[in-house]
C-alpha cells in the first residue's frame, strides 16, 4: 500500500503543471478563453496532444500511451488546479473510454487515434431532459436501417456538444440502451451551443433521422455505467485540484486582507474554518486516490467511484461555499477567481451524479456486507 | 400566549393578499418568481402602485406616509408581499434613507426628499462600503472638506448596489480626519449621481449580472445643506440605518415561495422512473428546510410580538443569520432538483430544459451574497457572542 506517485508520475505531473501554468498563468487568461467559442483553447488542446496526454489511457496499438488511471488522475487534478476548460475528461475518459471498451479495432484505431493526435474531439451525448444520471437512454431512439442506423430525439445538455467532431450517442434499441457513433457533419443533426455557468459550453443536440454507426451491439448499459464510473473518478480528481487552489487562494487572502487594523488570519473564527476546509480536502483526496487505485487493480470500480463522488461532492460544496464566504464581497465577483472555482465544483457535481445520488446508491447496498474494507474484496 | 391571529389581523392579512395579488402587474410578479432581473421601470411601477395605496412605506412616521401599524402588521405586510412575488419597496429608499431623513433630517430636507423617496421619484443608492472598509466600515477613507458653502468630496465607494439606476447617493464621508476614534469624524452627505466628478464603474458578478458598482468621487461639490444630521456624528446615523437594513432581510416569505416552487418542480422531474418528490431523501430534505423555516418564522413572530416598545429583540441577529442561510439552502435545493439539467444555465428559449432549471445555478451562485452583505454572518455571530452572550 502506497499513495505516493513514482518518479515517472511525478515527472508527468510537473510537465502537465508546467504546460497548463503557461496556458492559464492567471485567471484573466482563462476568462478570455472561455469568453469565446468553443470555450477552450484549441492551441492548448494541441499541446496536450503533443505531450501525449490525450492518448494517455489508450492502447499503444491505437495510437495511445498505454498508461493507467493514476496517470489520468494526475492530468485531471492539474486541469482542476487552474480550471483549464479543455474537454479532457469528456473526450479522453468518457467518449474515448466507451470506444476503447466496445469499439471494433477499426473504430478504435480511427477514433482513439484521432483523439490522441488532437484532431478528433469526441463527446458522449447521453443526458436527456427529464432524466437524472441514469445509464440508460429513454427518449432518443435508434432504428436499424440496412447496414447502418438512424437516430431520432434530443440530447441535452451535452458538454462541448457543438464543437465535437464525433458524438458517441446512447439510444433506445431493441433490448436496452445501445451506443452509436455520429459524425459532426452528419445529415439530420442540429446542434445549438450555449454557455454553462462555469464558462464551458454545452449543447442541445437534435437527431432527425440522423445516420449513425453502431458502437458494439445490443444493450450497453454496463459499459456506460463503467465508463461513467471512470469519468466520475477523474472528475473527483479535477475537483481535488480545484478545491486545492480554492483553499490556497483563501488562505492567502486571509493572510493579506486587513479589516479592523489586522489581517483576517488574526480571527480564529476564520482560521478554524480554513482548517476545516483542509480536513474536507484531504479526506476527499484520499478517497479519490484510492478509487483510482481500485480502478487500476481491476476492483469494483462502480462502487469505488460512488464513494469518491460522495466524498468529493460534500467536500466541493463545503470548500466552494466557504471560499466565497471567507473572501467577503470580492468572492462573488466575476473578476476574481475564487467564485469560478465554486462554479466549476458545482458543475462537476451535477455532471454525472451528485453526492445525494451517490449516497443513495451506496445506501441500497449497506445491508449486504458486515464491515467496509477499502483494502479487501470487492475493491482489491 | 395566543396561537391564532385575531379576526382583525386575519382580515388584514386577507386584504394584503388580495391587494398584492390583484393590483401589482402579474408580469412583474412572474419576473420576481422566476428570479429574472427586473428593469428599472418595473421596480418603479411596482413601488408606485404600492405607494398610491399607502403600502410602500408603512413603517415611516404617519405624516410622511406611514401607517402606525403594529410590528405584527408590518410582518404580515412583508410576508404577503414576498409570497405574492411583489418586488419589495426599494430598500435603499424605504428602509434606509427614508427613515434616516425622517429621524435626523431638517424639516426642509423632509419636505424635499420624503415624498419623492416614497414614490421612487428619486432612486437612492447606498455609498458606505469602500475597498478597505467592508466589515470594518468605520475605517472608511472618502473625505469631505468644507470649502465655502460646499463640501468637496474625494474618494471611492464600492459594492454600490443598483448604482446604475440611482439618481442620488447617500454617502458616509470622513469630515474630521483628526478625530481620535475612527467612529468619530464621519458624516452623511447626500448628492445627485450626475454631479460633476462622480464616475461609476460596473462590477460583473459571478452569475454574469451587473448589480453592483464602484463609484469614484473627484472633487465633487456638495452644497452644505445636503448634510444629514450633525457634522461628525454620522456613525450614529449609520448604526440606526444598518439596524433597519437588517429588518426584513430574513425574507421568510421569499424562501417559502422558493420551497413551494421546489415542490412543484420535484413533481415534474422524474428520477428512476418516478416523480422526484416521491424520493425519500428529496422529500426529507424539503421537510427539514420547511421545518427550519417554521422555526424561523415563529422566532420572527416572537421577535415582532415582543418589540412593541420599539427596542429590537436580542434574538433579531438570529433572523439575519438563519434567514440568509435558509435562502441559500433553498437556492441550492433547486440546483440539486435540476441535477444534470442545471448545466444548461445559459441555454436560449429553444432549450428543452425548463427555464427554472436553467436559472437555478446562476441564482444559487448569486445568492452567496446574502450571507455577506447587510452585516456578514460572521459579524452577526460576533454580535450574538458579544452583545447577547457577553463573550
Ligand atoms: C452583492 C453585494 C451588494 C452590496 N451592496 C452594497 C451597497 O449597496 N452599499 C454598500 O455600501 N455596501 C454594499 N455591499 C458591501 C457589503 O456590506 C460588504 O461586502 C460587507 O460588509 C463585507 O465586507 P467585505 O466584502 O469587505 O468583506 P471583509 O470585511 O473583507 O470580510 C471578509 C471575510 O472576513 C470576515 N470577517 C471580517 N471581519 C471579521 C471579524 N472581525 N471577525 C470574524 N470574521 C470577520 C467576513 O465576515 C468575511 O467572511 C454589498 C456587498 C455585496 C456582496
Amino acid at each position: 500500500m502506497n499513495f505516493d506517485y513514482d518518479s515517472e508520475q511525478n515527472d508527468l505531473r510537473e510537465a502537465v503543471r508546467g504546460l497548463l501554468a503557461r496556458a492559464y498563468a492567471d485567471s484573466e487568461q482563462r476568462r478570455s478563453v472561455v469568453a469565446t467559442d468553443p470555450g477552450f483553447d484549441e492551441k492548448t488542446w494541441s499541446r496536450l496532444a503533443e505531450m501525449g496526454l490525450l492518448g494517455l489511457p489508450f492502447a499503444e496499438d491505437h495510437g495511445g500511451m498505454g498508461a493507467g488511471p493514476v496517470e489520468v488522475a494526475i492530468v485531471a487534478e492539474e486541469i482542476g488546479r487552474v480550471l483549464a476548460p479543455e474537454p479532457f475528461i469528456e473526450t479522453v475518459v468518457l467518449a474515448g473510454g466507451l470506444v476503447a471498451a466496445v469499439g471494433t479495432d477499426e473504430q478504435k484505431a480511427e477514433i482513439l487515434g484521432g483523439i490522441s493526435e488532437g484532431t478528433t474531439i469526441a463527446v458522449f451525448a447521453h443526458a436527456e431532459p427529464g432524466t437524472r444520471w441514469s445509464p440508460a437512454a429513454e427518449a432518443v431512439t435508434a432504428t436499424q436501417d440496412g447496414d447502418g442506423w438512424t437516430l431520432t430525439g434530443v440530447k441535452e445538455p451535452v458538454p462541448s456538444g457543438a464543437r465535437a467532431d464525433v458524438l458517441v450517442v446512447s439510444a433506445v434499441v431493441d433490448g436496452g440502451t445501445g451506443l452509436l457513433v455520429v459524425r459532426g457533419d452528419a445529415q439530420g443533426l442540429t446542434r445549438t451551443s450555449y454557455r454553462t455557468h462555469d464558462g464551458t459550453r454545452a449543447a442541445q443536440v437534435r437527431f432527425e433521422g440522423t445516420p449513425a454507426v453502431a458502437l458494439g451491439s445490443g444493450d450497453q448499459t454496463a459499459a456506460i455505467e463503467r465508463a461513467q464510473a471512470e469519468a466520475r473518478i477523474a472528475y473527483s480528481h479535477e475537483a481535488i485540484g480545484a478545491m486545492d487552489t480554492a483553499l490556497r487562494t483563501t488562505a492567502e487572502y486571509l493572510r493579506t486582507r486587513k479589516q479592523f487594523g489586522v489581517t483576517l488570519n488574526k480571527f480564529q473564527a476564520l482560521t478554524f474554518r480554513a482548517a476545516d476546509m483542509y480536513v474536507s480536502l484531504e479526506l476527499a483526496r484520499s478517497t479519490a486516490l484510492w478509487a483510482s487505485m481500485v480502478q487500476d487493480a481491476g476492483g469494483d470500480v462502480v462502487s469505488a467511484a460512488d464513494r469518491a463522488r460522495l466524498q468529493t461532492s460534500r467536500a466541493g460544496r463545503h470548500i466552494g461555499k466557504e471560499a466565497i464566504q471567507l473572501h467577503g464581497g470580492i468572492g462573488v465577483t466575476a473578476e476574481y477567481s475564487v467564485g469560478h472555482y465554486t462554479s466549476r465544483l458545482t458543475a462537476i457535481d451535477h455532471l454525472l451524479g451528485d453526492g445525494d445520488w451517490a449516497a443513495d446508491r451506496l445506501a441500497a447496498d449497506v445491508a449486504s456486507y458486515p464491515t467496509v474494507d477499502p483494502l479487501g474484496a470487492p475493491y482489491a | 400566549m395566543r396561537l391564532q391571529l385575531s379576526p382583525e389581523l386575519e382580515a388584514f392579512r386577507e386584504e394584503m393578499r388580495t391587494f398584492f395579488t390583484t393590483q401589482v402587474p402579474q408580469e412583474i410578479r412572474d419576473q420576481v418568481a422566476s428570479h429574472r432581473e427586473l428593469t428599472k421601470e418595473q421596480y418603479v411601477e411596482a413601488m408606485r402602485v404600492l405607494n398610491a395605496a399607502g403600502l410602500a412605506v408603512p413603517h415611516w412616521p404617519v405624516e410622511w406616509g406611514g401607517k402606525d401599524w403594529t410590528p405584527l402588521q408590518h410582518h404580515i405586510w412583508r410576508e404577503e408581499m414576498q409570497l405574492a412575488g411583489v418586488p419589495e419597496p426599494l430598500p435603499f429608499n424605504a428602509s434606509m434613507i427614508g427613515p434616516v431623513i425622517a429621524t435626523f433630517g431638517t424639516q426642509e430636507q423632509k419636505e424635499r426628499f420624503l415624498p419623492k423617496t416614497a414614490n421612487l421619484d428619486i432612486w437612492w443608492c447606498q455609498g458606505f462600503s469602500e475597498p478597505d472598509a467592508g466589515s470594518d466600515l468605520a475605517s472608511l477613507r472618502t473625505t469631505a472638506v468644507r470649502d465655502g458653502d460646499d463640501w468637496v468630496v474625494n474618494g471611492q465607494k464600492t459594492w454600490t448596489t443598483l448604482g446604475q439606476h440611482a439618481d442620488w447617493i447617500f454617502c458616509l464621508v470622513r469630515t474630521d480626519p483628526t478625530a481620535e476614534k475612527k467612529q468619530r469624524g464621519i458624516s452623511m452627505l447626500v448628492f445627485p449621481m450626475d454631479s460633476p466628478g462622480v464616475t461609476l464603474r460596473p462590477i460583473e458578478l459571478l452569475d454574469g449580472t451587473y448589480e453592483v458598482n464602484e463609484v469614484f468621487f473627484e472633487d465633487v461639490r456638495v452644497p452644505a445643506e445636503n448634510l444629514i444630521g450633525t457634522e461628525n456624528d454620522g456613525w450614529t446615523i449609520a448604526k440606526f440605518l444598518l439596524g433597519n437594513e437588517r429588518v426584513g432581510i430574513a425574507r421568510i416569505g421569499s424562501t417559502k415561495k422558493m420551497l413551494a416552487q421546489a415542490k412543484e418542480h420535484a413533481r415534474e422531474m422524474r428520477s428512476n422512473g418516478r416523480p422526484l418528490i416521491e424520493d425519500p431523501r428529496t422529500a426529507a430534505r424539503i421537510a427539514e428546510l420547511e421545518n427550519e423555516l417554521v422555526a424561523l418564522e415563529l422566532t420572527a413572530l416572537r421577535v415582532v410580538a415582543n418589540s412593541a416598545d420599539g427596542k429590537p429583540h436580542p434574538a433579531s441577529s438570529v433572523l439575519k443569520l438563519r434567514g440568509s442561510e435558509l435562502q441559500q439552502a433553498a437556492t441550492e435545493l433547486l440546483v440539486d432538483l435540476a441535477g444534470p439539467l442545471s448545466l444548461a444555465s445559459f441555454a436560449g428559449d429553444g432549450s428543452e430544459v425548463p427555464a427554472w432549471a436553467r436559472a437555478a445555478t446562476p441564482h444559487y451562485l448569486n445568492y452567496r451574497k446574502v450571507s455577506i452583505y447587510g452585516g456578514s454572518n460572521e459579524v452577526q455571530r460576533t454580535i450574538i457572542a458579544g452583545s447577547i452572550l457577553g463573550l
